[in-house]
């Protein structure tokens, strides 16, 4: 069922761009697995963080200034004299938790379902690149307040390339254009951080695109196979989706009204003093986990490469994985081995925010032993020792043989 | 679809579902689009600034001074006895925009002229004591005001405006 109009002057603008064409193949025509379940929500729910993070932080660069001098104060000045400033700064910085926090249930999603298998490897790589750059934009955001947290976040994060070997110190000398976090380092990271979002929104494209042409992974694991398999994406998805964007949007307005600086540092309320360190220092929720494989290391060579590495074994986990069968739920081991995976997760952002000394440095490293330990280790060898259950031959079948053991159980 | 959703005129439980959940939406989005609107008119701090008192007191007839009030140029000038009386002495009739120069300034306070110093035109600022009638000139497209500060000749439409301002005291002007 292709686009179909009686309008003239649409057919006369389709013809020659075809915009309306792939907007309706995209929003309303696509069709989709009909049995995805709310883990697959947050796709879209991404979408549209993505899209009010840019309205937000615009509006915010229209009022801000990136000078150290001025910084601190303009960010002041939208709390207290722009009108709404406070609930437009708010939605920015706390909308960089929820874009995270809907990021990680996306990727976890994707690994308990087995999304990123053939034929959907690049679907998976466009984001992991897009989770690096939202990493690299949450971080220079974090910057632009020129508050304690941001001066020393800044310096910390930099100071990361020192630990490689002959280039590192003119590299940081190179991100910083001084000899420590300065002015010029504040201006760029402002012109980065307004950049960066925008190359997001293509790589989303990118991503897109490529969902597009293999089609949605489901719950299953299995393709679509003939039309009883499917649905299309409205009004099924739609409203799907619209279900989800008010869920979500309650638990964002909660921290929006009721907690805005719950998930935020008190420090960062105290302007940037360049001569003074605060006395415990720790990234932003969303950066923990990594934060703690960098401290688990003894070595800052090492720190640093195993931190870089935890995502960068996320790039090849498609070949890593040795499986056949890409849903969990067909995979009676590697069901458990995620639980404890995401576990292990969990740990290691706890022990991220702790001081990094006695029993949590000791928990930070077998929780960093084992982080790899799942992706290099059990993921190839469950693939040969598990024995999965056996898949249903359609989605169709499976969603009415659910149905009709419901009915049979329930409503008898 | 069982009967009973059915209404008599053939509303569905679903076209209620839809046009409230349509509503709903509709109100929350305009909602959410107003603080993104009215973050871009002016801020507390710059509506702080709306009023500016000046000190008049070493203006000499025949001066003219120019202070900036909300980041707008304001002209007060001092007019001497001649100036005030070539405003007075024209014919109403003959003004593009015609406006009684006792109108323009305080009762009592003839010699007293305050008016922003925008050409109504496009927007420059008129040079002060230049023009076919002494009173400014505006060099962008060459409109003639007047010691009133009225328009004479020129594409300007109208009088160069008078600001809201009292004198607080003989040697004080409140504007704004």
């Amino acid at each position: 069922m292709s686009f179909q109009t009686d309008n003239k002057l649409v057919k006369w603008f389709d013809d020659r761009l075809p915009l309306v064409t792939v907007m309706h193949h995209t929003f309303v025509q696509h069709p989709y697995p009909r049995n995805l379940n709310i883990a697959y929500q947050f796709g879209s729910i991404l979408g549209v963080m993505l899209t009010l993070q840019i309205i937000t932080g615009i509006v915010l660069a229209m009022h801000y200034t990136p000078h150290t001098s001025l910084a601190f104060d303009s960010v002041e000045h939208i709390m207290r004299d722009v009108n709404y400033g406070w609930l437009l700064r708010y939605m920015h910085a706390n909308g960089a938790s929820m874009f995270f926090i809907a990021v990680y249930l996306h990727m976890f999603r994707g690994l308990y379902y087995g999304s990123y298998k053939a034929p959907r490897e690049l679907i998976w790589m466009i984001g992991v690149v897009i989770l690096l750059v939202m990493m690299g934009t949450g971080f220079m955001g974090y910057v632009l307040p020129w508050g304690q947290m941001s001066f020393w976040g800044a310096t910390v994060i930099t100071n990361l390339f020192s630990a490689l070997p002959v280039v590192g110190d003119p590299i940081v000398t190179w991100l910083w254009g001084g000899f420590a976090v300065d002015n010029p380092t504040l201006n760029r990271f402002f012109a980065l951080h307004y950049l960066l979002p925008f190359v997001i929104f293509g790589l989303v494209f990118l991503h897109l695109v490529a969902l597009h042409q293999k089609g949605s992974t489901n719950p299953l694991g299995i393709e679509i196979k003939g039309p009883a398999d499917y649905i299309s994406f409205h009004p099924y998805f739609t409203v799907k989706d619209f279900f989800g964007f008010a869920a979500f949007g309650v638990i964002f307005a909660v921290f929006v009204f009721w907690f805005p600086n719950y998930l935020g540092h008190a420090d960062n309320y105290i302007p940037a003093d360049p001569l003074v360190t605060p006395a415990h220092i720790v990234p932003e929720w969303y950066f923990l986990p990594f934060y703690a494989i960098l401290r688990a290391v003894p070595d800052k060579l090492m720190g640093v490469l195993a931190m870089f590495a935890a995502i960068g074994v996320l790039f090849i986990l498609p070949w890593l994985d040795r499986s056949r069968v890409k849903s969990a739920a067909f995979r009676p081991m590697y069901k458990w081995f995620f639980w404890i995976f995401a576990l292990n997760c969990i740990v290691l952002g706890y022990v991220g925010s702790q001081p990094a000394e006695g029993l949590m440095l000791i928990i930070s490293r077998i929780a960093t032993i084992y982080y790899f330990v799942h992706f290099l280790i059990l993921m190839p060898v469950l693939g040969w020792f598990e024995r999965p259950k056996p898949l249903p031959t359609s989605i169709s079948e499976a969603v009415l043989a659910a149905k009709a053991g419901n009915s049979a159980g329930g409503n008898a | 679809m069982s009967a009973a959703s059915h209404g008599e005129d053939g509303v569905e439980r679903r076209d209620f579902l839809v046009i409230t959940a349509g509503a709903f939406v509709g109100v929350g989005a305009v909602g959410l689009v107003w603080p993104f609107v009215d973050q871009m008119n002016p801020s507390a701090d710059v509506l702080a600034l709306s009023s500016t008192e000046v000190d008049i007191s070493a203006i000499e007839p025949g001066q003219s001074i120019t202070i900036s009030w909300r980041g707008k140029p304001v002209f007060v000038r001092r007019r001497t006895e001649a100036e005030i009386a070539a405003a007075g002495a024209v014919d109403l009739a003959d003004l593009p925009d015609p406006e009684s120069d006792d109108l323009r300034h305080k009762e009592g306070k003839a010699e007293w002229l305050v008016v922003l110093g925008i050409c109504t035109h496009l927007g420059c600022v008129p040079l002060g004591f230049q023009g076919e009638y002494d009173g400014w000139f505006c060099p962008c497209h060459g409109s003639h005001y007047d010691t009133s500060g009225r328009i004479r000749k020129g594409p300007a439409p109208s009088n160069l405006e008078v600001p809201e301002y009292e004198f607080l005291t003989d040697t004080q002007i409140k504007i704004g």
